[in-house]
């Protein structure tokens, strides 16, 4: 039967999406490029990139320079949790008005950062520059230094303007901020780079949501890894600054902080490692490579590791099995932002006897892409940077029975009568390691198993 | 003829200085009420940052940006697919904040500006986004709206899309939205008028009528459509996402989700028997009523949203009054329950004070509602920019036996700080208010937009007394919970 599902695209869409091959072929898919016009994507922009890397950082003012909206659709957006401040959660704006961008906004910047630093007192500030201030020019560097020497905190400019890129442009404007703030710490007694006090790890691109971060440190703890920082969920500009001091940086989500971790391979030798902390399998590894790095300090490293994952496993796959009873067979798609959660999900999705049918992501690499590749199934749909209308086409052609998204997936699947799973920042339960995956397995159990799709219009058609 | 219906009907006073006629064309918000009484009029608006144009920065903004309420009426229109100008963010973010109100698809194309875009200009993006727009959507119109990037460049957008050709099969309606310009609120208005001012014809009069509402739940837009229809009046109403952003389940993704005004009513909304504003911020903007008016001559009634019962019985009368009918027993029915409902209830209500937030028009509407049932709105406040004040004063004979504080152009943070002082029991307005209310551990009756963290927010309505009894209730039962909940005895009768 001839079907153009592939073919019946934009013309600019060409090439980001491909449907895995029955022998397993090679295929290419062309990603990292900007959205296409008109294309509805599900992307946002730079400043979107930049203001969820940085956000967790509780401690710190995060202003916001533009016009009020920037600010107003990104205040309390994330639910990346802080076990002390909660600056974060203010949304802060120099709320540009037509005059500013007439005269300039560099004047209200520096008033802004004065006065909100006075009052909030916080660690750092970071000015995040949004399009508008791209064009007219205000000299947001300038104003940072002249503050930072006044008030006596770091203030540092993110070149995150909308327009200038991707949102993956964005994650790296927020990794130079990062790197900006790493090693500066006013503590004397710290040593300077190279030189490290501290045998511990760096945790990369975890950002506290629902408290991820503190499962995913407690683990690490009790198998005896200190944890220097946490980039930067439940983050403090201070832990931030002292990051350079640990021995290693463990990576997650790739897409944000991958950057952020060779950078500072080169600044100060630390190597890094990539994990995940999705589902079993990535969990389980994640601690045994992380076991493996100490092992010429702490010999006994990977046994306590190997005994921590069977002692979460035995109280965690009983409840995993009755969840696989009901979900055996069903079938997933996927939409998230970083293709790296996507390659977890899938594994995840397994456990659970779960096939994925269509995945895609909004900013994976070539590399992200090809790895998906290997792991999918024959005849599984793998996208770049898709749309509402490919989305929806995608997994009715592929009869999902689940979609894992975000706020903008939701109504996708709800419309056409699919289960949905929320795996993006705003999910208030925590999704990563062992309890993690329970939840998740409870979540997309909860949402398939539910009786209204019975009543559905797709399930009567 | 334009002319401002004032609050209550019977009694209708006039705030001082305004005029029944033409001259609150004029009225600009720079100079509120000509005439000696001004200074009285708007001593109780606070001055917040004295010395200056705007405030310095805002802390947890009460507004969102021009754009959303542009994208917003692009979706109350059939077959539109709104279009945005601009980075790939301000679309994704706007969807982002209506989704999450709506619980709908919402599908917001942009011409996704790149560096080149903005050193060389919009025209290539934009043209390759309507392409794209087009061979995806095959929409009927396409709503262009600009952002602070397309008009800080000076992209001549108009220019653009007059150059575009598109074989006749799609209409495309341009608004000026840079974001840095006014709120939500005043681009919404400003794409209302920018639709009939593009697509309105002349021609035979007819004896419907033109429906400009304020922002208001599609809930309210069906009981708009129905309570004309009780009038004999199949109207204009202009936007109507009643059904686009409140529909039912699909088994394909409908790419132009069904209902909406179609073009065929905006063309004919030159040739109306009367336009009808809801909100009174409008009578002090250019509109779709007052583009009307002077280009057709239609008449243009301009009233507050008719919530509670007054304010509805002045909305009904007009209707009457347009339609040359009475009113019907059915609303007369209506107008009874919701009356005896406030008689039943007044003494859970007698004393209390409230601070209200959101959408001016709105804002203005809710506290008239709450002053009526005896709650004193002792505080208003929202973040629009100078229509409050003008909207206060067209509301305040009504308000005057209330302390009442103004609070325009504001953010949560003054906002809360005023709240602070007002000692209010409860709080009416949107969702971005529930951290004050947990705050102030008081309840927040949650309507208007956005409504982020419950349920529903399309089926809150609050217009007519249908609507008004509704938020009643609410009003009362929200109180009642927090004082059953606070109580050690935990009463069985309330």
């Amino acid at each position: 039967m001839p079907d153009n599902t592939l073919d019946n695209l934009l013309e600019d869409r060409k090439g980001q999406v491909l449907e895995t091959a029955p022998d397993g072929a090679p295929a290419a898919i062309r990603c990292e490029t900007r959205s296409a016009a008109g294309s509805v994507s599900q992307r946002a922009c730079v400043f979107c990139g930049s203001r969820v890397v940085l956000y967790p950082i509780a401690d710190a003012l995060h202003l916001v320079h533009g016009p009020a909206g920037c600010a107003a659709y990104t205040w309390d957006i994330r639910g990346a949790l802080s076990s002390g401040p909660a600056l974060h959660r203010h949304s802060f704006t120099t709320d540009l008005r037509e005059t500013d961008v007439i005269y300039g906004g560099a004047v209200k910047l520096e008033r802004a950062l004065r006065a909100l630093i006075a009052e909030h007192g916080p660690r750092a500030a970071f000015v995040y520059s949004t399009c508008i201030v791209g064009l007219i020019g205000d000299d947001v560097s300038a104003v940072c230094k002249r503050v930072q020497a006044d008030c006596g905190i770091p203030v540092i400019a993110v070149d995150s303007e909308g327009f200038k890129g991707t949102k993956k442009d964005g994650y790296k404007a927020a990794c130079e901020a990062l790197v900006k703030l790493i090693g500066t710490s006013a503590d004397p007694a710290l040593p300077t780079a190279p030189a490290r006090s501290v045998a511990g790890i760096n945790i990369l691109g975890e950002f506290n949501l629902a408290g991820e971060a503190w499962m995913i440190r407690d683990y690490y703890e009790r198998i005896g890894v200190p944890v220097v920082a946490t980039l930067t969920g439940d983050g403090r500009v201070d832990t931030v600054r002292r990051a350079h001091t640990a021995r290693f940086n463990v990576v997650q989500c790739s897409g944000s902080m991958l950057g952020l971790a060779a950078k500072l391979e080169e600044n100060y030798g630390q190597p890094y490692r990539r994990v995940s902390y999705f589902g079993l399998e990535d969990m389980a590894q994640a601690l045994y490579d992380v076991a493996d790095l100490f092992v010429d300090s702490d010999p006994d490293m990977p046994r306590r590791a190997a005994a921590l994952v069977s002692e979460e496993m035995a109280r965690v796959l009983p409840a995993l099995a009755e969840y696989r009873r009901d979900l055996e067979g069903a079938r997933a798609a996927i939409y998230v932002g970083g293709a790296f959660k996507a390659h977890s999900l899938i594994k995840a999705l397994r456990h659970l006897g779960m096939r994925t049918v269509v995945v895609g992501s909004q900013t994976g690499s070539a590399e992200d892409y090809e790895r998906l590749r290997q792991l999918c199934d024959p005849g599984t749909i793998i996208v770049d940077d898709s749309n509402p209308v490919e989305l929806s086409r995608f997994v009715l052609k592929k009869n999902a029975d689940l979609l894992i998204g975000g706020v903008k997936e939701r109504p996708i699947a709800y419309k056409l009568g699919l289960a949905f799973c929320d795996h993006n920042h705003e999910r208030k339960i925590p999704l990563a390691g062992f309890d993690g995956m329970v939840n998740f397995a409870r979540e997309v159990h909860g949402s398939v198993t539910s009786p209204v799709w019975k009543l559905s219009l797709r399930s009567r058609a | 003829m334009r002319e401002m219906e004032l609050f209550p009907a019977e009694k209708r006073a006039q705030p001082q200085g305004v005029s029944n006629d033409d001259q609150c064309f004029g009225w600009s918000s720079e100079t509120p009420a000509a005439g000696a009484a001004e200074d009285e009029v708007l001593a109780p608006i606070l001055e917040l940052h004295p010395g200056e144009d705007s405030p310095e920065y805002a802390v947890n903004p009460c507004k969102v940006c021009a754009p959303l309420g542009a994208s917003l009426v692009f979706k109350g229109v059939a077959g539109a697919v709104p279009l945005l100008h601009g980075s790939q963010g301000c679309a994704t973010y706007i969807r982002r904040y209506l989704i999450s109100h709506f619980r709908e698809p919402v599908d917001i194309a942009s011409s996704s500006f790149d560096e080149m875009a903005a050193v060389f200009g919009g025209r290539e993006s934009l043209t390759r986004a309507l392409d794209n727009v087009r061979a995806q959507y095959e929409p009927e119109l396409i709503g262009v709206a600009t952002t602070c990037l397309s008009e800080t460049i000076g992209d001549d957008v108009a220019d653009i899309l007059r150059r575009y050709d598109t074989d006749g099969t799609c209409v495309t309606v341009q608004v000026n939205t840079p974001s840095y310009t006014g709120t939500h609120l005043d681009g919404y208005y400003a794409t209302v008028c920018s639709l009939v001012a593009h697509l309105a014809e002349g021609g035979p009069a007819t004896e419907t009528v033109n429906l400009f509402p304020a922002l208001v739940s599609p809930e309210d837009l069906r009981w708009l459509r129905r309570v004309t229809g009780l009038f004999g009046l199949d109207p204009c109403l202009l936007p109507d996402y009643s059904d686009t952003l409140d529909g039912g389940q699909w088994t394909e993704y409908r790419r132009l989700p069904p209902g909406g005004t179609s073009l065929a009513q905006i063309r004919a909304s030159g040739r109306a028997a009367a336009s009808l504003e809801l909100g009174w911020s409008q009578a002090r903007r250019e509109t779709a009523g007052s583009y009307l008016n002077r280009e057709f001559g239609i008449p243009c009634h301009c009233l507050g949203l008719p919530i509670g019962l007054e304010a509805t019985d002045a909305f009904l009368a007009v209707l009457a009054r347009v339609s040359g009918r009475s009113i019907p027993e059915q609303l007369e029915a209506e107008r009874a329950r919701l009356l005896d409902a406030y008689v039943d209830a007044h003494k859970v209500l007698a004393g209390l004070r409230a601070v209200v937030f959101g959408d001016e028009d709105l804002a203005i509407a809710l506290a008239l509602f709450l002053a009526e049932i005896g709650v004193a709105p002792v505080l208003v406040a929202s973040g629009g920019t100078g229509a409050l004040a003008d909207s206060a004063v067209a509301a305040y004979p009504a308000l005057e036996k209330h302390d009442v504080t103004f609070l325009p152009d504001t953010d949560f943070a003054c906002l809360g700080e005023a709240a602070k002082q007002a000692r209010p029991t409860l709080l009416v307005g949107h969702s971005k208010g529930s951290k004050l209310a947990r705050e102030l551990d008081v309840p927040l009756v949650r309507v208007g937009f956005p409504v982020h963290d419950r349920f529903g927010a399309a089926r809150l309505s609050c217009l007519g007394y249908e609507g008004s009894h509704r938020l009643f209730l609410e009003v009362v039962n929200s109180l009642l919970a927090d004082r059953q909940a606070k109580s050690d005895i935990g009463h069985f009768y309330f």
